[in-house]
């Protein structure tokens, strides 16, 4: 029995080493042909820390902190473009989570008997988050020129497939009682839908779109790199034009924003989620 | 009038439902009974259409109910309305809500998705709720009610359906012994006070001979039984619920046999 048991493990352990070996072979080989070199990496890794050094210094050679009111002169227009980064975020989220919840109902596998149907709303969704936001505001910036509209867009479309994806989920994790009782009461299938399954699942999607709102935030900061409005324009600028404390500064404005964000969602979000069960 | 007319029901290789021919209608109360999974679930369903028959027709006063779509399908759910063993109510949502869930089929979907319930519809499901003693938890939510109560808003929002037909699907079955009385005695209250002709799958013999009017019995998705509830012998009733007939059979004529020969006569 000891020498059965000893083989199994052993049997295991070899399984667990071929496994590790193929790992590390494709990892070799996938940093071959993208060109990773661990030489260059070591090689250059202090002119990152250059680049910070300069961050944190003023164009007088002073550190930032020492002059607060220099570190965030435009405090005022960055604030403003701030704001601005947030309403973008907060009307696409707003605009794809009502696409994505019209449109997660019909991708459900439980409410959507028509094969034909699911197909077309779920290929839909995936087209929708498969295509990066910032390759839409590229798009949207050409059609409806600069501004924050094409930026509002792209987020849109974005948010329509990935909360489509997300929603469609929680739709297939019902409890289909309830829905077996509308449908047997007669009732058409948008009745059953609000009646049946949206009770159940109310909660955990608007848990969903808070999670998502603060991920378009981080979204929204980089719309301006393309000219899709918001904070981003004067990101890219400074890094551009090597204004490093202002790229500090902006950095450090994005970066508060979003812990708050992060902070006030997660705690509506556990409140939402306490409800739903 | 409902006619069933040689309804079967395949699932995979298993035929649930063989060939059933039955007629029920005219203000009874008829039981169904056998063993679990003799296919009386099935059978049920199968007239509300919540399952499709393989083979067979099912017809209603003259119309064909197998060959509904659409809206004249869900008109026609709404007339033989069910009552589930889980009660299958919207947890989330008041009592009230629940039973006017049974008004859906009437009202423009519009108003339904807005929750505009006309005067007349709340009215008449608060009447509904009073029949069976329960108004006074109307505004409180399905999933804090007891199973018995569950059920009674479940009967409430069948009746609000104005329904020829209540086809109770072992509505007794997740229920303690005080309220299975209570549930059986709203459902008889439906049967006699408003003559709705109520189709009962029932588990229990006892039960069934103490509701129904006439009894229906089906074994392997046979009808093998089909007469008033004192023409069931307990030789008939043993080879309907076969190795299961001494957990269903409590009358005293059962208690002498010991269970060891019950067993062997199945």
């Amino acid at each position: 029995m000891m020498r059965a048991y000893a083989q199994a493990v052993s049997a295991r352990r070899a399984r667990v080493m071929l496994g590790a070996a193929i790992l590390l072979v494709l990892i070799a080989m996938s940093a071959r042909t993208s060109e990773v070199d661990l030489a260059v990496f070591f090689a250059r890794i202090g002119s990152v820390g250059d680049y910070f050094d300069r961050l944190l210094r003023l164009d007088n050679g002073q550190r930032v902190w020492t002059d607060l009111g220099e570190w965030f002169w435009g405090l005022g227009r960055w604030s403003r473009l701030l704001f601005d980064t947030l309403l973008i975020a907060y009307l696409g989220t707003f605009l794809g989570a009502i696409g994505g919840f019209c449109l997660c109902f019909v991708a459900a596998e439980n409410l959507t008997k028509s094969r034909g149907l699911r197909f077309a709303a779920r290929r839909f969704l995936e087209a929708c988050r498969t295509v990066p936001e910032i390759v839409f505001a590229l798009i949207f910036v050409v059609a409806f020129g600069l501004g924050a509209l094409p930026g509002v867009l792209a987020i849109m479309i974005h948010t329509v497939g990935a909360m489509g994806k997300l929603f469609a989920e929680v739709v297939e994790n019902i409890d289909m009682n309830p829905v077996e009782g509308a449908t047997a009461a007669g009732a058409s299938w948008t009745q059953t839908v609000r009646f049946a399954a949206l009770p159940q699942v109310l909660p955990n999607f608007a848990s969903y779109a808070l999670l998502r709102f603060e991920i378009n935030v981080r979204g929204a900061a980089v719309m301006g790199f393309v000219g899709a409005g918001g904070i981003g324009q004067d990101l890219v600028e400074s890094i551009r034009k090597f204004h490093y404390a202002d790229v500090s500064a902006i950095l450090l404005i994005i970066i508060a924003t979003v812990m708050v964000i992060d902070l006030l969602t997660e705690r509506l979000r556990h409140r939402l989620i306490g409800a739903a069960r | 009038m409902l006619v069933l007319e040689g309804v079967s029901r395949r699932f995979g290789t298993k035929l649930a439902v063989d060939a059933i021919s039955l007629e029920f209608g005219g203000g009874g109360f008829v039981g169904v009974i056998g063993r679990s999974g003799a296919g009386k679930s099935t059978l049920l369903r199968m007239i509300n259409r919540l399952v499709e028959p393989s083979a067979g027709r099912i017809l209603h006063e003259g119309v064909d109910v197998t060959a509904l779509k659409g809206a004249e399908l869900r008109a026609w759910r709404a007339r033989c309305a069910m009552i589930f063993q889980q009660f299958n109510l919207v947890g989330r949502l008041d009592v009230l809500t629940n039973v006017l869930m049974g008004r859906l089929n009437k009202v423009s979907t519009a108003r339904a998705v807005l929750k505009l319930w006309s005067d007349d519809d709340k009215a008449l499901a608060l009447a509904a709720l009073e029949q069976f003693g329960i108004a006074n938890i109307a505004a409180q939510r399905a999933e804090s009610l007891s199973g018995g109560q569950q059920q009674r808003v479940a009967i409430a929002r069948a009746l609000v359906q104005e329904p020829d037909l209540i086809l109770a699907d072992e509505p007794v079955a997740s229920l303690d012994p005080r309220n299975t009385r209570v549930v059986m005695d709203a459902l008889r209250r439906v049967n006699k006070h408003f003559g709705i002709s109520v189709v009962c799958n029932l588990h229990s013999l006892d039960l069934a001979r103490e509701y129904c009017d006439r009894l229906v019995g089906i074994a392997h998705g046979r009808l093998v039984f089909d007469d008033v509830p004192a023409a069931l012998t307990d030789s008939i009733a043993r080879e309907l619920y076969g190795l299961e007939a001494d957990d269903v059979i409590e009358a005293p004529a059962a208690a002498p046999l010991p269970a060891g020969v019950a067993v062997a006569a199945a």
